[in-house]
């Protein structure tokens, strides 16, 4: 088990250097960054000098490593567009799109599960076939067009919910401004969470009935009805708990991709996250927020990947017995 | 029984167009991509305006509702038109040609970038196959549409700045195309390696025939079934990503407007109550995405021996 995380986590390291790499390459050779930083009137000597300043005439290994030094200590240096530290801008809509993915995750966990149980079981019903339906809809629709049909639905024709922005927000100690202690703030989350959290659940539901409708004709399922086991036992005690490993995988690893896709949501219902700020900046080609921007991303998907891979150890016993025999 | 002569007649007769003719979905599905395929290329010919001409246009034409008369110039339009007093009609047609032609063309790029990696990689093996294999894995764990946003964002950058314009489509072709070449590469590399120790490759490995053409006269015929069925889905996937970075404002330039683009300027319009910009360019994407991805999704069952 312990060689296992250890090599997990050598991989983990491989990939993070790999996109640093990338990072660093995008950093020093697209565009020059001294014509980026500075003014049009400065003098070749004042551009030269700053050249050696920020070290920019160093061999590209030493440039490097002190990329990545920087980077460890989360310095990624001033935003040509916004005049301002990268990492405190990044810092500053963090909380707003980390509310938006953890919202959407838990709705289309929630609701993915509740739905992929109930479609399984009540197979032949009219219930079902139409959730299947709706959902093969939801699968074919891009992201930013639920946004923009929610938008239109909820907040022009029935004015219920708010179409922009995260409403009030509230400072925490430490810096974390919420929005879900206001009533606006909550009321803002409603429309992105569900345009992030709809492809999800249907991608979940769909998962969840698979795998139930495959547990369900096993023997054991039977063997559990023959010792006079209530439904509700045999359902959620003994199919649902089974079925319930690939979904969190899938569920883990979906979380990354909500992150990514909260680009588009956020970019639709203007939420002052991570997201739409990256879209500012390639739309104008600031690379350090860029740059940033990619090994945050990086890192949240590198550190997801760890997690439910360590997961499947502590929801498969199956796992740990054969990683133990192997060793005898 | 006598075969029926002619490729018209054999194609009539295969497996393939029996499995369509008694597919209904996929009939129709076929039908509506035909439609708006043949809108989309014939569009300089059908179109009743050219919405790319400033001089053809009348401001005092704008947001004249779909089918209603405009109070000032009296002239009416099949779906309205938008703020400039564009026909939304034609601005569609030719909103879906640039769709088309980008989805349609980063897919071939990929493709042919896919089957080249994964022909290398399944015929040669060894390091090659496992480095690109590596590459393959990293990218599939990220989302393609963040990896097409990064390639756009290098790539527009490395470009300089008064040549973006001119060049946004190929760039935008190219970041898709490179965001999609991994599941060509590795459906072609398992089937490269199942089909390289047949006999009929060794065979030709033994008479001398050059590697090069017993890829492609030898292996490549008997690994297009699936690499078609992710063409054809990758298609779909494609023009949808095209409309969501045209949506987020970094695909093609706003004077040549995709369907993503449109959504995007119908989107504004949506409060003051014009939600016909909106409407049918989102209709034409979704029955252009729908129709594609179904005929795929045709295409897979039709094609896999296991369902027959």
């Amino acid at each position: 088990m312990i060689a296992y995380i250890l090599r997990r986590l050598f991989q983990s390291v491989i990939v993070m250097l790999v996109v640093a790499l990338i990072s660093f390459a995008l950093f020093r050779y697209v565009g020059d960054p001294i014509y980026a930083m500075v003014g049009q009137e400065t003098s070749l000597e004042d551009r030269e000098a700053l050249r050696e300043l920020l070290g920019l005439n160093d061999p590209v290994v030493v440039q490097f490593l002190r990329f990545l030094g920087n980077a460890v200590q989360g310095d990624f240096g001033i935003s040509y567009r916004l005049q301002e530290p990268v990492m405190e801008l990044i810092l500053s809509r963090l909380p707003a799109t980390l509310e938006l993915a953890l919202v959407s995750g838990l709705l289309a966990f929630v609701f993915g599960v509740g739905l992929g149980v109930y479609t399984a079981l009540r197979r032949k019903g009219w219930l079902s076939n139409l959730i299947m339906s709706v959902s093969l809809i939801g699968v074919s629709l891009p992201t930013f067009l639920i946004g923009v049909l929610l938008i239109w639905v909820f907040a022009v024709e029935l004015q219920w919910l708010p179409s922009f922005g995260r409403g009030d927000v509230v400072e925490l100690p430490g810096g974390w401004r919420t929005g879900f202690l206001t009533e606006s703030g909550r009321a803002s989350l409603i429309l992105p969470a569900v345009t992030l959290g709809l492809y999800q659940m249907t991608l979940i539901m769909r998962l969840v009935r698979a795998e139930m409708l495959e547990v369900l004709r096993t023997d054991y399922i039977k063997f559990a009805r023959a010792r006079g086991l209530s439904n509700r036992a045999v359902h959620f005690g003994h199919a649902l708990k089974n079925t319930l490993v690939p979904v969190i995988t899938i569920t883990g690893l979906q979380l990354g991709a909500i992150i990514a896709f909260a680009i588009i949501t956020e970019t639709v219902f203007q939420w002052p996250g991570v997201g739409a700020l990256f879209i500012n900046s390639v739309r104008v080609v600031d690379v350090p927020v860029m740059a940033a921007y990619l090994m945050l991303i990086a890192l949240i998907f590198v550190i997801i990947n760890l997690i439910v891979d360590l997961l499947y150890f502590a929801v498969d016993p199956r796992l740990r017995v054969d990683r133990a025999n192997a060793r005898h | 029984m006598s075969k029926p002569q002619g490729l018209l007649a054999r194609a009539w007769d295969s497996d393939l167009a029996y499995s369509f003719r008694t597919t209904p979905v996929a009939i129709v599905a076929a039908l509506v991509a035909l439609v708006i395929v043949l809108g989309a290329v014939l569009a300089p010919w059908i179109a009743p305006t050219n919405p790319y001409d400033p001089a053809s246009l009348n401001l005092m034409d704008g947001f004249t509702p779909p089918g209603v008369e405009n109070a000032f110039t009296g002239n009416s339009y099949l779906l309205g038109t938008d703020n400039q007093g564009r026909d939304l009609f034609s601005t569609i047609l030719y909103g879906a040609r640039i769709s088309l032609f980008v989805g349609v063309m980063a897919v071939l790029f990929g493709m042919v970038l896919g089957i080249s990696a994964g022909l290398l990689a399944g015929w040669r093996g060894g390091w090659i196959d496992t480095l690109l294999m590596r590459i393959a894995d990293v990218q599939l764990s990220f989302p393609s549409i963040l990896i097409a946003l990064l390639i756009f964002g290098i790539a527009s950058g490395l470009i300089p700045p008064d040549r973006r314009e001119t060049m946004a489509i190929w760039v935008l072709i190219i970041a898709i195309g490179l965001s999609d070449w991994v599941q060509f590469a590795r459906v072609v590399r398992g089937a490269t390696m199942v089909e390289k120790n047949k006999e009929y490759v060794q065979a030709a490995r033994v008479i001398g025939v050059h590697p090069f053409r017993i890829l492609t006269r030898h292996i490549l015929p008997n690994v297009m079934g699936p690499v078609l069925v992710i063409a054809t889905i990758s298609v779909a996937l494609a023009i949808i990503a095209e409309a969501t970075l045209s949506f987020l404002g970094v695909g093609v330039p706003p004077t040549q407007p995709s369907l993503g683009t449109l959504i995007r300027q119908g989107q504004q319009y949506l409060f003051s109550g014009e939600w016909w910009i909106l409407l049918f360019p989102s209709l034409t994407l979704l029955a252009l995405a729908l129709s594609v991805n179904l005929l795929g999704d045709w295409l897979r069952d039709a094609l896999n021996p296991r369902l027959k």
